[in-house]
């Protein structure tokens, strides 16, 4: 059931939850933890349905912050909904008009999970430094998603530069299938690696990740060949006898080739909002791999700009390992 | 620069950091004999597209069944296909089915006959050749124990059981293994000519279970607990597997074998392993196996075995409103059977940490709902400053661990009741599994399936705890063997009268789970 508060303050939202909860007859529930969704209205109802379903994996409550700032008097609305069919734990839907838009956390503070931990996800525009972001500093794992805002790669060099433990983005952990297929791809015996060609378009974040993670783990040249999608089409390893090259042309399954053994496929499909949510909920310790892959990613980004205009006057970055090696792969829009 | 700590196989794009990358199996085939039985179709054929659907199996991965049945592939594909639309634990994706069908094969023959091992051998071959199998093969052997023997010479015989360079080839087998010490070694013996100790996997689903395992989360990530978890505060522990099921069509298996054999060897003496023993060195296959040895080791049988042990069958009854056949009458069960449906069983662990502390150990069919549990219930508080009407309702504190079904924990504790007076009343806390995590919880399985393709070992139990659960058992089973019939109990209670009488001599009550 939904219940509506007009006008309403963060402590009456508090209680109508836990009125709510404590009709249904269960007042202890396992919430595990508090999913803070800041998004706007043309986003929020995508990201809530997803997050409700991600969370029959990891009941939580899940307030959904909509600022809209406007020229009206500060004024909190809020939905709650509480149970449900659907398995959903708590939700709370909470529009901030006027002044009150620029003050999320005073609404959201009071209404976490005792003594579990936040998450913070934008599931469309994100602050480029999600650790100053005042929700964001409130959390333990901040979410973006770099494919949704206009520039992502942009986008992705600011995330690196405020890069804290705890900040994760979706275009990270939309490669985890690819990286799982291209790990058990080198469980088998293979001979050396020598360089390495992801197929995507080229301002695909996922793929500028996978290159800098390939980069790191390798240590072989690593190349993005320009596709039309969906998303990253294919990876070529190239090896001194022979080729392992894995293709997903129609971003569902992918036909995987190499030297001496018959073909193979493997159902590799593109993946939903609420299964990355569900992935990036299950684990909450900082994300190291990702920290070292954007370090490297913007390392490699500043090494091509300095290459690229010499007479910049800045120092170039490129003694750090194998970022010069991406040069190519990484394009700087001016 | 921050230091890589690569994996032992030395796979770059490994990382033992990097916790989103699963494991995936690698290339290899899964071999089933007895593909038409219940467990073949209800668990294992629905796991291996379960974990095809998460993305666990390789790519080069083949599904081979065994039987008699006069199948081609196709015909075998379609009955996976079934089981897997009726069992399987995630949605069915026709991608994912797909890929997974073109590794399916059919071998039709008896585990007499040499040539069919010799096609299963050419199959298995073809499946390197076209699926890319790299020769690593796992056999599952889902049939009768007194079939292990033949199926094994026949693996060895059809050049099945050898494997060359890097290549493996394992074979998994279910409880029971044995009925006795002597045929437990035998059967050992039987299989360990041809597969060594490392290769064989014994199946006991319940340590596949989420629960199970985190009994040692519980017990050694905590601090809470572990200070307590000894004879200085722990009155006694009760450990049962309750089932409200008859034997159903499992007449052929289950009389001669009985409840004893069946569930307490097996399930309870790993539950009471893990539940008692000391905080492993890791918690690798060797170092946790090494603390259950010991505290199996040291389990002590009461000396009056007709006081402290109890057997039961269940006559005819009502159970849960349905009117239910005793075990007599049961169809293919001889009517002065004597094997049990319930054993309850009283040991003591002579270690420091339990001295004098009694485990209480009981298993039955057609009892009061199907519930399995593990009890440690805590001494009453030394002194009680409240007059004694004030704690007239005040039990003894306890802390459940719920394997099945509502897999969770319970704590049990006094709390005063509202109001003016001083009253004190046991209340629950609860954690539940499914509130708190939710549907991930792959099926037991599942997980065991996975770990037998990569060949990772810890949840199977080895041959030396086999045995030493048989050595437990051993005297009981020879005492039980003289006594004639078992004590009738009536279909839906919670066991015989001897049951009950048994643990009151201690001055203790059963649980009511």
């Amino acid at each position: 059931m939904t219940v509506r508060l007009d006008g309403t303050t963060a402590a009456q939202v508090a209680s109508a939850i836990s009125e709510e909860r404590f009709r249904q007859g269960s007042s202890a529930v396992g919430r595990v933890l508090t999913l803070v969704i800041i998004a706007d209205e043309a986003t929020q109802a995508d990201a809530v349905h997803a997050a409700a379903r991600a969370a029959r994996e990891h009941p939580c409550r899940i307030l959904t912050a909509i600022p809209r700032p406007g020229h009206g008097p500060a004024q909190l609305d809020a939905e709650i909904t509480v149970g449900g069919s659907d398995g959903l734990g708590e939700l709370a839907v909470l529009r901030l008009r006027g002044p009150l838009a620029h003050h999320v956390e005073s609404v959201v503070l009071p209404l976490l999970v005792p003594d579990a931990p936040v998450v913070v996800w934008w599931p469309g525009t994100c602050p480029s430094t999600p650790a100053l972001d005042p929700v964001g500093a409130l959390a333990q794992r901040r979410i973006t998603d770099s494919a949704e805002n206009s520039r992502p790669l942009h986008l992705l060099q600011a995330l690196a530069d405020g890069y804290v433990n705890g900040d994760t983005d979706l275009a990270w952990t939309r490669i985890t299938p690819w990286r799982a297929l291209l790990a058990s791809a080198l469980d088998e015996p293979y001979d050396e690696i020598t360089s390495v060609v992801v197929h995507a378009p080229k301002t695909n974040p996922s793929a500028v990740l996978l290159v800098s993670w390939l980069l790191g783990c390798l240590k072989v040249p690593v190349t993005i060949k320009a596709s039309k999608g969906p998303g990253i089409t294919g990876v070529d390893i190239h090896t001194v006898r022979g080729d392992i090259i894995v293709s997903r042309p129609d971003g569902r399954i992918a036909a995987i080739a190499r030297p001496g053994m018959p073909d193979r496929e493997a159902a590799l499909p593109r993946r939903s909002i609420e299964s990355l949510i569900a992935e990036e909920l299950r684990r909450l310790d900082p994300d190291d791999i990702y920290g070292e892959v954007l370090e490297r990613f913007a390392a490699g980004v500043t090494a091509a700009a300095n290459a690229s205009d010499p007479g910049s006057g800045k120092k170039p970055t490129s003694k750090r390992s194998g970022a010069t090696s991406s040069s190519s792969s990484t394009p700087v829009k001016k | 620069m921050r230091t890589q700590i690569w994996t032992p196989t030395g796979n770059p794009l490994r990382d033992e950091r990097d916790r989103r990358l699963p494991r995936i199996a690698g290339p290899c085939s899964l071999v089933i004999f007895g593909v038409t039985g219940d467990l073949a179709r209800k668990k294992l054929m629905p796991a291996v597209y379960d974990l095809a659907n998460r993305g666990l199996l390789p790519p080069a991965f083949a599904l081979v069944g065994f039987a008699r049945r006069d199948w081609a592939d196709q015909d075998f594909a379609q009955i996976v296909h079934d089981s897997v639309r009726e069992h399987a634990r995630t949605e069915f994706r026709e991608d994912v089915w797909n890929e997974l069908s073109k590794g399916i094969r059919f071998v039709m023959g008896d585990f007499s006959d040499n040539e069919a091992f010799d096609t299963l051998a050419r199959t298995v071959e073809d499946l390197d050749r076209v699926r890319g199998t790299r020769g690593n093969h796992a056999f599952y052997l889902s049939i009768p124990p007194k079939f292990f023997g033949p199926v094994v010479e026949q693996l060895e015989r059809s050049g099945l059981s050898a494997s060359h360079n890097d290549a493996w080839r394992r074979v998994v087998i279910e409880k029971p293994f044995g009925h006795d010490l002597e045929s437990a070694r035998e059967l050992n013996d039987t299989i360990g000519k041809v597969f060594s100790s490392g290769s064989v996997f014994r199946i006991d689903h319940y340590l596949g279970k989420e629960t199970v395992q985190n009994l040692l989360a519980l017990r050694f990530a905590n601090t809470m607990f572990e200070p307590i978890w000894n004879a200085n505060y722990v009155d006694h522990v009760q450990i049962t597997m309750a089932e409200d099921i008859g034997i159903g069509g499992r007449a052929g298996y289950y009389d001669g074998i009985g409840a004893a054999r069946d569930v307490i060897q097996n399930h309870l003496l790993q539950l009471l392993a893990l539940a008692a023993m000391e905080e492993p060195l890791s918690f690798d296959a060797r170092d946790v196996r090494i603390e259950k040895e010991k505290v199996l080791t040291a389990i002590k049988l009461p000396s009056d075995l007709a006081a402290h042990t109890s057997r039961g069958q269940y006559a005819a009854g009502w159970q849960g409103g349905v009117q239910v056949d005793g075990y007599l009458q049961e169809d293919g069960i001889s009517p002065t059977s004597q094997t049990e449906t319930f054993a309850a069983i009283k040991l003591e662990i002579d270690t420091r940490r339990w001295a004098g502390v009694p485990f209480y150990l009981r298993t039955g069919k057609r009892l009061g709902r199907r519930v399995t549990e593990l009890a440690v219930v805590f001494k009453r508080a030394p002194h009680l400053p409240f007059s004694e009407t004030d704690t007239e309702e005040l039990g003894q504190n306890a802390f459940v661990v719920r394997v099945q079904p509502d897999e969770g924990v319970t704590m049990r504790f006094g709390s005063k009741v509202p109001g003016t007076q001083m009253e004190v009343r046991d209340v629950n806390m609860d954690f539940a599994y499914g509130d708190s995590f939710t549907e991930s919880s792959p099926e037991a399985y599942e997980r065991l399936i996975l770990d037998v393709l990569l060949g990772d070992p810890p949840l199977f139990p080895r041959h030396e705890e086999v045995e030493l659960g048989w050595k437990v058992l051993d005297p009981i089973l020879d005492f039980w063997a003289e006594q004639g019939q078992p004590d009738q109990y009536q279909s839906g209670t919670w066991g015989p009268q001897s049951a009950y009488d048994m643990i009151a001599r201690d001055g203790r009550s059963w649980r009511r789970p």
